[in-house]
């Protein structure tokens, strides 16, 4: 059995660590060094431990499948990732999908958001937040809740903070299970558009094969507007819970805490718009209902997607790679002449280099991408995605649709009537800090606004059919040698696919998904990932003692990213103790006796 | 007390079985869809199997990583990866062991590890995957492979691989049996049909109460009532394939062979079942199939959007005598578009009835 041990440095820190992390995707190991007597969490490294190869299998193989592989390389957003390769694809191939079409894939692609977001919220991250686990880590703040009317109860029918709490406790809570079948009538939407979840079978570089009718778009607003219902319960029930936290413990604020250093590049392209050309990416990108941005201490930096793309660098140092250094390098200018970086992904060569794990070393299958900014590597994080995407969004200004609006310091949801609940407007401010309850907060939002988006295609999309336009898929040719990127927001943030074709089939390909950047670990400067540096920031609240200490801190902080792979984080808790108590399980592992 | 003189019907009281371990290990190379594709399942739904909602489950303790309460320190309170090490130790007996992803090969280098799942106490490195299941396959009432990763390879064992994967039977061996005498239980898909797995579970459940016989599998390890028919069998676009009608866009409502889809020669039943509560699927709904539950997946279906060879004699053979059966259906339709001529308004019913007055 492993133990929870002093460190071996003599600091009278505490080794620990949580791997595999449960309620998350994939693997992810955590390891860290607390300071028990600081309360705070020292030292955080961050390691994945699995690794596939899919840019090293890709190679030669015909650029037409792409999305269909590259779909599989995640399991709650290949379908992001299938969207993102046919943006590459169309751009490799210079065709543009008809209106129709696209409008299809962004209700496919909203209906993802809030399938996603609300399994992950309530029945993954709402544990971390749930009677049970607050009763086991602090008991003082569950009193506290039972004490405290919940300010929205009216809006969302629970009286207390505790009931709140109560409802989010695994399978017995009322809020766990019928979040549970929100989760599948949302993805029933996903597959009237895109054939199936996770992995979709309708989706093809030049648009859809969905057939575009009538009955198509009354099946997926029925359940559209019974989301928007639940969504004017869920927003300010999260409000509640989230705010309660800061009053009852106060410097909360600081967990999961880091620098402002957000990256979004922007989601669901307006067809007016987007031909999907390289040399108008700059201005079609900034027409996405999702503005792309880079934030830097609360500044947007740049909402260009030309820039974004030259400034990617993939960076090693803590992973186990040997680095392409010195290798031919695919792409020496982009389509509009401008320098092509060595350490850019269509540039990249992965060589695995696989060797043991050690923590002062090489500890990690995950790489270190950074954005350049001319200066600085930047280690931008996504903060799970719904962050990163309401700032840059508010900071530009520049999306207008009605049901949401842009307005440069906040965006506005105006959500219509529903059958119960009367025409209801939200507001996400831009908040003081990032954090993991920002992090949280922005993730019920952004439902909603994915609800609202998802309301303005379906208007858009019903009109085509209304028309007659109901072609929904453009043919094309695939060109000998060629060059395209995707960019797309995954549903925990930034992705990209950036791809080279040479002699008709795949000469590069490396897909840029939002958990490389999150998750990713110390690079050649030196300079921590995003969990690790988020991690390392966290001050200890849970009121257990090392030995029956769960570290929920720590996990809500890793968690409020909303991690797609397998993370450990060693602590050190001092003391040397070994821990042998049986506990009774809890949730899914004991409900059945 | 007299004699029971009724047979039991159905399972044996759930209090007479022990509780049933699930341990689930999700770190094969996988994307974990497999998992989130079962909380899609509503035939039964997770939530009512593991509360036990359905006559005759027994008590089952699920050890999932993706939605575990658990998540304590190694070696501290409430650790997930425990329950593995009890697994091993045999202090949780009966255990269903559920493997997600492809089996890397772990012997063709020098040191690391292509996937690994929890840490070894005594060295600090991760566990392998493979390790686990050496570990704890010879001790589990069944072996489940979830998806088609860990069923025969899938995408991750795709030509040009660096990591060796395979399915779990290329691993343990397909003849390799579980204590219980049953063999590995292949569940594919990429990923699953959520229902199909869920009901898998549900039978394989039953089983250990003694209520079901042996789970029926055919040669490939697949239950034979999910597998046994082909996708093209249960596609509702088949209709066009005979009157020889074929999409030549994406977007057409009609057969989708000539684009890429291998149905007539999988073995599925998506189109059949659809993707979830009836709705989506594949071929069905405009997306051609790419074989996903298939050994030869995906090497023998690439470039996916090519009609497969096989395609072009069938399809010429039925273009030839389908325009024939379309001719003759559309005039037979023509007639039946016709309400008979009795149907109208008059002083006169025409019926065939005579009226007594």
């Amino acid at each position: 059995m492993a133990r929870t041990k002093a460190a071996g440095d003599g600091s009278g820190l505490v080794e620990m660590a949580w791997d595999p992390i449960t309620r998350i995707v994939g693997s992810l190991g955590i390891h860290t060094k607390i300071d028990f007597k600081q309360k705070r969490v020292a030292e955080c490294y961050s390691t994945s431990s699995v690794f596939r190869g899919y840019s090293v299998f890709m190679r030669g193989k015909d650029p037409r499948d792409a999305h269909f592989i590259t779909s599989r390389i995640c399991g709650i957003c290949g379908d992001n990732h299938a969207t993102c390769s046919v943006y590459a694809q169309n751009m490799a191939y210079g065709v543009k999908p008809p209106h129709l079409g696209e409008w299809i894939i962004n209700l496919g692609e909203s209906a993802e958001y809030m399938f996603d977001h609300n399994i992950f919220q309530e029945n993954l991250v709402g544990v971390d937040y749930c009677e049970k686990m607050v009763k086991e880590t602090n008991p003082g703040v569950l009193e506290l809740a039972e004490r405290t009317e919940a300010p929205h109860a009216a809006e969302h029918g629970y009286r207390t903070i505790a009931d709140i709490m109560r409802s989010l406790n695994p399978l017995e809570g009322e809020f766990y299970r019928e979040a549970l079948q929100v989760s599948r009538y949302t993805r029933e939407m996903f597959c009237l558009m895109e054939g199936r979840h996770v992995h979709p079978s309708t989706l093809y570089p030049g648009g859809v094969g969905t057939i575009a009718s009538v009955q198509l778009f009354t099946d997926y607003l029925s359940r559209l507007m019974r989301y928007v219902e639940f969504m004017k319960r869920v927003v300010p029930l999260h409000d509640d819970l989230f705010d309660f936290f800061y009053e009852a413990l106060p410097g909360y604020e600081e967990v999961g805490r880091r620098r402002v250093l957000l990256g979004c590049w922007g989601a669901l392209n307006d067809p007016e718009y987007c031909d999907f050309t390289y040399a108008n990416m700059s201005d079609w990108g900034r027409r996405m209902f999702v503005t792309p941005g880079v934030i830097v201490d609360g500044k947007l930096v740049t909402n260009d997607l030309t820039d974004i793309n030259l400034g990617i660098r993939i960076l090693l140092g803590s992973s186990y790679y040997e680095d392409w250094q010195g290798q031919e390098q695919f792409v020496t200018h982009d389509p509009l002449g401008n320098p092509v970086d060595p350490r850019h992904p269509w540039n990249q060569h992965t060589i695995p280099a696989p060797q043991k794990r050690n923590f002062d070393d090489k500890y990690s299958w995950v790489m270190s991408p950074r954005w350049f900014d001319g200066k600085d590597h930047l280690a931008l994080d996504t903060g799970g995605g719904p962050i990163a995407r309401l700032w840059s969004t508010a900071l530009s200004g520049l999306v207008d649709i009605g049901y949401v609006k842009a307005t440069g310091h906040s965006v506005v949801i105006n959500l219509p009537r529903t059958m119960t609940k009367p025409e209801t407007s939200f507001e996400w401010k831009i908040p003081k800090w990032s954090n993991a309850l920002e992090r949280n907060r922005a993730r019920t939002y952004f439902q909603a606004y994915a609800a609202a988006v998802a309301l303005h295609c379906a208007e858009k999309g019903l009109e085509e059919v209304r028309a007659g336009r109901t072609q929904t898929w453009e043919k094309f040719e695939v060109p000998d040698e060629g060059l395209g990127v995707g960019f797309t927001e995954a549903v925990r943030g930034v992705l990209s696919h950036h791809m080279v074709i040479r002699d008709g089939k795949i000469a590069n390909y490396h897909p840029y998904p939002p958990t490389p950047w999150n998750a990713s670990t110390r690079d050649t400067f030196g300079t921590p990932g995003p969990y690790e540096d988020a991690v390392q920031n966290t001050p200890i609240f849970e009121e257990n003692t090392p030995e029956n200490f769960k570290g929920i801190d720590i996990m809500r902080a890793v968690r409020s990213f909303d991690p797609c792979l397998p993370c450990g984080v060693h602590m050190y808790v001092g003391g040397g103790k070994t821990v042998k108590s049986m506990h009774v399980p809890t949730g899914l592992s004991g409900l059945g006796g | 007390m007299t004699e029971a003189t009724t047979k039991t019907v159905g399972a044996a009281p759930a209090d007479e079985t022990p509780t049933i371990h699930i341990l689930w290990i999700n770190a094969g190379l996988s994307c974990d869809g497999d998992s989130v594709a079962l909380t899609a399942a509503m035939q039964p739904s997770i939530e009512e199997i593991v509360l036990g909602a359905l006559p005759g489950l027994p008590k089952i303790a699920v050890h999932w990583p993706l939605i575990d309460f658990e998540c304590g320190p190694v070696g501290g309170a409430d650790t997930f990866i425990e329950w593995f090490f009890k697994g091993e130790r045999g202090e949780i007996d009966p255990f269903v062991l559920v493997v997600e992803g492809s089996i890397p090969n772990e012997a063709i280098k020098p040191e690391g590890y292509w996937c690994g799942f929890g840490d070894n106490p005594e060295t600090g490195q991760p566990i392998t995957t493979s390790e686990w299941i050496d570990r704890l396959a010879p001790k589990a009432l069944a072996v489940v492979a979830i998806g088609t990763c860990a069923t025969y390879g899938g995408i991750h064992a795709m030509a040009g691989n660096p990591t060796g994967a395979m399915g779990l039977p290329d691993y343990l061996g397909w003849d390799w049996k579980s204590q219980a005498g049953i063999p590995i239980v292949c569940v594919p898909g990429c990923p699953i049909q959520p229902d199909n797995f869920s009901e898998t579970l549900t039978y394989l459940l039953y089983q250990a109460t003694g209520a079901a016989p042996m789970i029926p599998l055919d040669d490939k390890l697949r239950p034979t009532w999910l597998f046994g028919a082909t996708v093209h069998e249960g596609c509702d676009r088949a209709g066009y394939y005979e009157q020889g009608e074929f999409a030549l866009s994406y977007d057409s409502p009609k057969c989708l062979v000539k684009l890429g889809c291998w149905g007539p020669v999988v073995k599925c039943n998506v189109p059949k079942r659809g993707w979830m509560n009836g709705i989506g699927g594949c071929p069905n709904v405009g997306g051609i199939c790419i074989a996903c539950t298939m050994p030869g997946f995906p090497d023998k279906f690439m470039p996916f959007m090519d009609e497969p060879p096989g395609a072009k004699l069938s399809s010429t053979a039925s273009g030839a005598y389908g325009a024939v059966v379309r001719k003759l259906r559309s005039i037979t339709a023509k007639t039946l578009d016709q309400e008979p001529k009795w149907r109208r308004t008059g002083e006169k019913i025409t019926t065939g009835y005579r009226p007594p007055w």
